[in-house]
């Protein structure tokens, strides 16, 4: 046979691209469920770690089933839809492109041993591409029991480094409002001026050098993603204590 | 006139082709030479943009080194068998369109069986395809030889590169951020001491560097990369 022929050369790359597209698209059905379980119990794993409880993917599903005691897809005025399922039905990524209108929100109230915590999930831009992490509030609604950052392709060695454990734990402690009860957030800072992190009033931690943009992507992520939230923290102003 | 000869051999039905074995000498030299002598990174200078972008640290150098392994063997293999049957003047594409192919496997994989490695590699997994180490062997080599060579022939390159990517993440890792796999080596006495971390290392120029450096040692030191003028 002529391999050189333009028939030739027109049907091995059809066959080709069919051999090709069959095989990727066979190994890609048979592993989605696989898949999606590791990044279900992963979110799982992560909510659960803001609030100090540590676990493996694998046991991530039972605990968080005992801890998480509420899980509320809120609207952008503080009420709660209850059609909606916050774990599984609500993509926040897709959520911020919507109407403010249809936008909703999720929220999981976690129960551990009395204290009650609001964990709030968390999606913003970093230097390359998306970040995205929760963030835990105290029974207050103001004081951080614990954050968690995951990213997609910031670079290795600096804006990375957020998902670092001494990074995510100098937001322990911070308060979102201030004294006057006005939201806010956290700023990641490159003139903190206390990089042991001492001060939990200040409504600042310590950035990480040559990481300014992802670090700024953090900042802004928190207090964008808290905005939502605003009316269902305060809706119950008796417990919400502004004790700065 | 038509006397016998005596020393007529019998008549043979199977002809016994004396075999090549497996790891013979020249097969052995496929395996090293990439090592040293003939190092995709240091003598060819091919697959710089990778080796300045993932070598930061040293934990996704090794994870990019066997991901690396992984693909150029078996798209080796692929185009090794396939050699015969692949037209001419589309031979590039072919080539592309199974690397790339192995490429997306191996992610699926990783990201089904081996999720926390899949997470830390995220977007170097992708980069193989535009690696030209990978194309350049199955031009140069897998077109032309059969399918064990070819195999041997990827696992000694990519494991040429490997171990380039993974000298070059040492010495940042260390230098940059005092550390060696993730655990922190440099004592904190040190660093009680007045000593700093060179930010500079974490940054690609310090790759090409440090790369510029492993040259110049390797060229020094094997006589056989002295160029004769």
């Amino acid at each position: 046979m002529n391999r050189d022929s333009n028939g030739y050369t027109f049907g091995f790359a059809a066959a080709m691209v069919l051999v090709v597209a069959s095989v990727l698209a066979f190994t890609a059905s048979s592993l989605k469920d696989l898949q999606s379980e590791n990044v279900r119990k992963e979110k799982m794993q992560n909510i659960l770690s803001t609030i100090g409880v540590e676990t493996d993917r694998e046991g991530a599903e039972e605990l968080f089933n005992n801890y998480i005691v509420e899980q509320l897809a809120l609207r952008n005025d503080g009420t709660v839809d209850e059609n909606v399922d916050a774990f599984s039905d609500v993509k926040l990524a897709l959520e911020l492109k919507k109407d403010v209108e249809t936008q909703r929100f999720p929220l999981y109230v976690a129960s551990v041993e009395e204290s009650k915590y609001y964990i709030v999930p968390l999606r913003g831009s970093g230097l390359w591409d998306a970040i995205w992490g929760y963030i835990a509030l105290d029974e207050d609604r103001n004081t951080i029991k614990g954050a968690v950052f995951d990213h997609k392709g910031e670079t290795a060695g600096l804006g990375a480094e957020i998902t670092q454990q001494w990074f995510m734990d100098r937001f322990v402690g911070e308060k979102i409002f201030d004294v006057s009860g006005k939201l806010v957030g956290i700023s990641v800072s490159k003139t903190n001026n206390d990089p042991n992190d001492t001060d939990k009033d200040d409504h600042e931690v310590d950035a990480i050098s040559g990481a300014t943009i992802t670090g700024d992507g953090v900042s802004d992520m928190i207090i964008e993603r808290l905005q939502h939230y605003l009316p269902y923290l305060k809706a119950t102003p008796a417990d919400l204590a502004y004790n700065n | 006139m038509s006397q016998p000869k005596s020393n007529k051999k019998p008549a043979i039905f199977f002809v016994a082709k004396e075999r090549e074995p497996l790891f013979s000498k020249k097969n052995r030299a496929l395996l090293k030479d990439p090592l040293d002598d003939n190092n995709p990174i240091t003598v060819q200078v091919l697959g710089i943009c990778s080796a300045l972008a993932i070598t930061v640290q040293l934990k996704p150098a090794v994870v990019m080194t066997l991901s690396v392994i992984a693909v150029m063997a078996a798209s080796n293999v692929i185009v090794s068998l396939l050699r015969n049957a692949i037209p001419n003047r589309i031979r590039i594409i072919v080539q592309l369109v199974v690397v790339a192919s192995m490429v997306i496997l191996v992610d699926q994989v990783l990201r089904a069986y081996a999720y926390d490695v899949s997470k830390q590699l995220s977007i170097f997994i992708g980069l193989i395809i535009t690696n030209c180490i990978v194309m350049g062997r199955l031009e140069a080599f897998a077109l032309g030889n059969g399918v064990w060579k070819s195999f041997l022939d990827g696992v000694g390159n990519a494991a040429g590169y490997g171990f380039m990517l993974i000298l070059v993440a040492f010495f940042r890792e260390l230098f940059g951020s005092g550390k060696l796999y993730g655990i922190q080596v440099i004592p904190d006495a040190l660093y009680q001491m007045g000593y700093e971390n060179n930010g500079l290392m974490l940054l690609s120029p310090m790759a090409l560097i440090t790369l510029g450096i492993i040259i110049w040692v390797q060229r020094a030191r094997n006589r056989k990369l002295i160029e004769k003028n």
